[in-house]
């Protein structure tokens, strides 16, 4: 599904490489967790993958289903499949919740040479799609995440993930400002896309978002590179351990 | 202080290139007047404290500056409208083309012929406002404006109006100079939309005098027409009794030169204005927004909103005052400005001002300029939005607090799609 090879990632602005070497394969169906410190490189590779300006690819390659995706423009990317969970999902004031996802949507069907949705279906996709997140209407008629608290913010990237079924998804650092009960509600969210057609890298800094989404594969990143890979457990290891052991093994 | 002498020939010869309509019957003493004030002011310089961000002087030279006519086969923005159609070609009435002056509350005359008649309630109007409203600051293409319109409306509303009034302003002569003066008097509990639209002329020099009595409604929505060239100067000069409302929107799109000036004095107790204007430039745009409210009451609420979309070397001016006078305690002003600049050639220039005599007032303002928020742009393009879309979207999102501010569902929509379709159309 998502392919990552030998990538090396400078900031635009200022001489200094964040990802130096990362090679990564995320097949359909699987959930793979990158785990590692802060400044790791965690969430420039997610940004680097969804086409976020004030990056330079100087090195290697990232296809989805074969396709080089770092040509393409953020909204090419979103069409072929790709889609970011946020990790602090931007406020947008006048533009409501619902005019917002209906003309994503719309866009990349447009894109994919399918028909636009109708206002009707759309409608009752959302509604449908929203129950399962516990979002109200009112949320979904409020401009794009105005007003909403954490949670909900988070809530809403998957709600926008449910409508807009992409093939590969990233989540970065969504278990951030979660508490308990909404890390359970995004969690069953994200377990609900679960399917054999579909890719899942689910970036975090804590466990404890793995327990409820349980990962098929787990990496390390630790100074721009993917130091260590396993299963589930490595997780459980990384928890109790902390970094430091991990570092200190690779070094 | 004697006038400068350039200012004394310029108003001069302006005036001499202008047919000064004849002044028969009551309109003769105002109009009289008005000339003598002109004389006393001098029509603006660009050198005048007032005029620094706009230069005057295609308003002010005798010669109309040319302006090509814009041929569109679009609808008119308010043709959906249940509503009484008034229609001015250049200035020029059109009576075949407008529906018939009666309306069920309301009393319309023209001012051509208004004068005729020896007796006329508007005798107390004309002029009246736009005088008070001289000062603290001279406003003296209004001056020209009552001594020489040619016509104009003057409409007297004594009950609730049942539909509004639509005055359209057609352009088709790419010299033509209109002078155009409208009055409007609310007695008390009346209600009355009024809407405007349409290039007007090639040179377009208007005022609109509003009168709202005790809990009258005076409702006002303007867009101002899609030709390149043209130029305006407006004046609204409102004075609002005690609960009464006065709310008044413009849409701006294209115009080479544009200075709408609202003049407000909140004069009855609780009484609330509300001024916004929304306005798109592309190119060779100049949009000046000048209001100046008086609070001169008690538990009085002003608003004034106003949002500017600017694009390849387009101008932005607002210049927005609220006076609150000694004793209008309970005041709630509140002043936003705002532009949204889509590249670095376009320039946005404010003055925003409060000037308070009374200790227990609410006023705020704020002005600001910026470029689209990259973090937003990011967002929605992340979700699929083309990068052409989601700017439109974040545009039309910035625009929204001042469309906001029309009440009528349907005419906000009406706007909103105007906005839109000039933003389609410049999609790259």
């Amino acid at each position: 599904m998502l392919e990552i090879k030998g990538l090396k990632v400078d900031l635009e602005d200022e001489d200094k490489t964040i990802l130096k070497g990362v090679d990564l394969t995320v097949e359909a169906g699987k959930v793979h967790a990158i785990m590692g410190p802060n400044g790791s490189g965690k969430s420039t590779l997610s940004y680097v993958l969804s086409g976020r300006d004030g990056y330079e690819v100087t090195c290697g390659t990232a296809t989805l289903e074969g396709e080089d995706i770092l040509g393409m423009e953020p909204e090419e990317r979103a069409a072929a499949g790709l889609f970011l969970a946020f990790q602090y999902p931007v406020e947008i004031p006048g533009v409501g919740n619902m005019t917002f996802m209906r003309t994503a949507l719309n866009a990349q069907r447009k894109a994919r040479g399918q028909d636009e949705i109708s206002a009707a279906d759309f409608l009752k996709l959302v509604r449908e799609k929203a129950a399962t997140l516990e979002m109200s209407n009112d949320m979904l008629k409020r401009p794009v995440n105005v007003g909403f608290s954490g949670g909900e913010k988070k809530r809403n990237e998957i709600l926008q993930m449910a409508v807009l079924e992409p093939k590969m998804c990233i989540l970065d650092e969504t278990d951030s400002g979660l508490d308990v009960d909404a890390m359970k509600l995004v969690s069953q969210g994200v377990n609900a896309l679960r399917d054999a057609g579909r890719g899942f890298l689910v970036i975090t800094h804590y466990q404890r978002l793995l327990d409820h989404i349980k990962p098929d594969v787990v990496h390390i990143m630790s100074d721009g590179r993917i130091v260590k890979t396993g299963g589930p457990e490595l997780a459980l290891e990384v928890e109790k351990n902390g970094y430091a052991d991990i570092k200190a093994e690779v070094a | 202080m004697a006038l400068p002498q350039a200012k004394q020939d310029a108003t001069e010869a302006r005036l001499a290139a202008l047919s000064l309509p004849d002044a028969s019957g009551w309109t003769k003493a105002p109009r009289e007047d008005a000339l003598a004030r002109l004389r006393a002011a001098g029509l603006p310089h660009r050198r005048d404290e007032y005029w620094k961000f706009t230069r005057p002087d295609t308003l002010v030279d005798a010669e109309v500056p040319k302006a090509a006519v814009f041929e569109s086969d679009e609808t008119q923005v308010f043709d959906d409208v249940d509503r009484l159609s008034i229609v001015f070609r250049d200035g020029v009435f059109d009576a075949e083309a407008s529906d018939d002056l009666s309306l069920e509350g309301v009393k319309i005359d023209r001012l051509a012929e208004a004068g005729k008649a020896d007796i006329h309630w508007a005798k107390d109007l004309y002029g009246t406002l736009e005088t008070n409203g001289q000062t603290p600051v001279a406003r003296p293409l209004a001056t020209l404006n009552t001594a020489a319109a040619t016509d104009g409306v003057l409409i007297h509303v004594t009950g609730k109006a049942s539909k509004p009034i639509n005055l359209i302003y057609h352009h088709e002569s790419e010299t033509s100079d209109a002078i155009l003066h409208h009055v409007i008097k609310l007695d008390a509990g009346a209600e009355l939309t009024v809407l405007e639209n349409g290039p007007a002329a090639a040179r377009f020099n208007k005022v609109m005098e509003v009168d709202v009595a005790d809990t009258a409604a005076f409702n006002h929505v303007r867009t101002q027409g899609r030709d390149h060239e043209r130029r305006a100067v407006t004046h609204i000069f409102a004075r609002l009794g005690r609960e009464s409302a006065f709310k008044s929107f413009t849409m701006t799109a294209n115009g080479v030169l544009t200075r709408n000036e609202c003049v407000i004095e909140l004069t009855g107790d609780d009484a609330i204005a509300h001024v916004a204007g929304a306005c798109v430039g592309d190119g060779d745009f100049h949009h000046d927004d000048t209001v100046f409210i008086t609070h001169d009451a008690e538990n009085c609420e002003s608003r004034q909103v106003f949002k500017k979309v600017l694009r390849n070397g387009a101008t932005g001016v607002f210049q927005g005052k609220i006076l609150v006078k000694e004793g209008a305690q309970k005041t709630d002003g509140y002043q936003i400005s705002q532009s949204l600049l889509l590249d670095g050639d376009s320039e946005f220039l404010a003055k925003p001002e409060l000037e308070i005599y009374a200790d227990d007032v609410a006023c705020s303002h704020g002005s600001t300029s910026g470029a689209i928020d990259e973090e937003a742009l990011f967002y929605l393009r992340a979700r699929g939005v083309p990068k052409s879309i989601a700017t439109d979207l974040l545009t039309l999102a910035f625009l929204a607090e001042a469309v906001e501010e029309i009440e009528d569902e349907g005419l906000r929509d009406g706007i909103v799609e105007r906005l839109e379709g000039w933003l389609v159309r410049r999609r790259g």
